[in-house]
């Protein structure tokens, strides 16, 4: 029996923007990849210190966890600039009408 | 408790992960780091045109050109960038061929190693814990979770890639398959066959 080969995709849209992300700032230059698999590993062990880990959302977590520290390490963001639009995010998220379009306000770096 | 006094007709607030790429993304683009059409085509690329058919197509061409399979064996990359699958993460393949003697099960220990170009986003239980402990230490088991079994002589080699290494498993060609055209083998070839946790069959 023969089952047909399942496309790449991703679970998760957040998944794909995430994956994106890293990869666009590896192609700018801004980490090398060998760097990258290195923290992103660290990030893994740091979360399966709790418990197993599924390779799904999980998994992006540990991405997202390992964006969030390589770019704070170097100074390329601030942790609280990044702090604060994520709460401008939720405060978007939380007063636009369901349907419409989501513009959090920004957050500049002085 | 109810919600009172709050409006229920508001956007339904994302996770906190997902809450946290949307803050990136921002800061980012804002910055000029990033742009967001350059994000939206790697999203796509990696979707939609990068994908195990990629890999199935080496497979198939390895089964039907003896040159080419001389070639894979030789140098994998080149091989592979021959077909046009070039790419970050394929840049220092090789190619494991399955025979009656040795099955070869591809697994990344550290992180998540893949071969992006020919294989495309690894599944999620690549990624998982249990099949990364498990594909060393209990090979065999872990294949009968796939439904796999093995012949009774054939001797499993486990490969381990690394952010330097990645592997692609050249399933063994099945039984029925004799004069087929390449594209129709190749629309046989699975994406688990080729992490060698899946064989081929007509």
């Amino acid at each position: 029996m023969n089952t047909p080969t399942p496309p790449a995709n991703f679970e998760a849209p957040w998944h794909g923007q995430a994956f994106a992300l890293a990869v666009a700032l590896n192609e700018a230059g801004v980490f090398g990849w060998s760097e990258w698999t290195e923290a992103f590993s660290e990030s893994l062990d740091a979360l399966r210190k709790d418990q197993p880990l599924n390779g799904a959302d999980d998994y992006y977590t540990a991405w997202i966890a390992t964006l969030e520290r390589i770019l704070c390490d170097r100074d390329v963001v601030a942790a609280q600039s990044l702090a604060e639009m994520k709460a401008n995010w939720t405060d978007a998220f939380n007063t636009t009408p369901h349907g419409k379009p989501v513009h959090p306000k920004m957050v500049h770096e002085g | 408790m109810p919600h009172d006094g709050h409006d229920h007709s508001h956007s339904l607030l994302p996770s906190d992960p997902e809450l946290r790429v949307r803050a990136l993304e921002s800061i980012l683009v804002n910055k000029g780091l990033v742009d967001p059409a350059a994000l939206n085509v790697l999203i796509d690329t990696y979707e939609n045109k990068i994908g195990p058919k990629n890999g199935a197509r080496v497979v198939a061409k390895s089964w039907t050109d003896p040159e080419f399979r001389a070639r894979l064996q030789d140098d994998a990359s080149a091989a592979i960038a021959d077909l046009g699958y070039v790419g970050r993460q394929g840049e220092h393949m090789v190619a494991v061929e399955n025979t009656p003697e040795q099955h070869n099960m591809v697994v990344c220990t550290l992180c998540s190693c893949y071969p992006w170009p020919v294989l495309g986003i690894p599944p999620a239980w690549y990624k998982s814990d249990a099949y990364r402990a498990r594909a060393v230490r209990e090979p065999r088991a872990v294949l009968s979770e796939f439904g796999v079994s093995l012949l009774p002589d054939q001797k499993i080699r486990v490969w381990d890639s690394t952010a330097e290494i990645r592997y692609l498993v050249i399933p063994m060609r099945p039984e029925g398959s004799e004069g087929m055209p390449e594209d129709e083998l190749a629309a046989l070839v699975t994406r688990d066959s080729m992490i060698g946790t899946g064989l081929v069959s007509v």
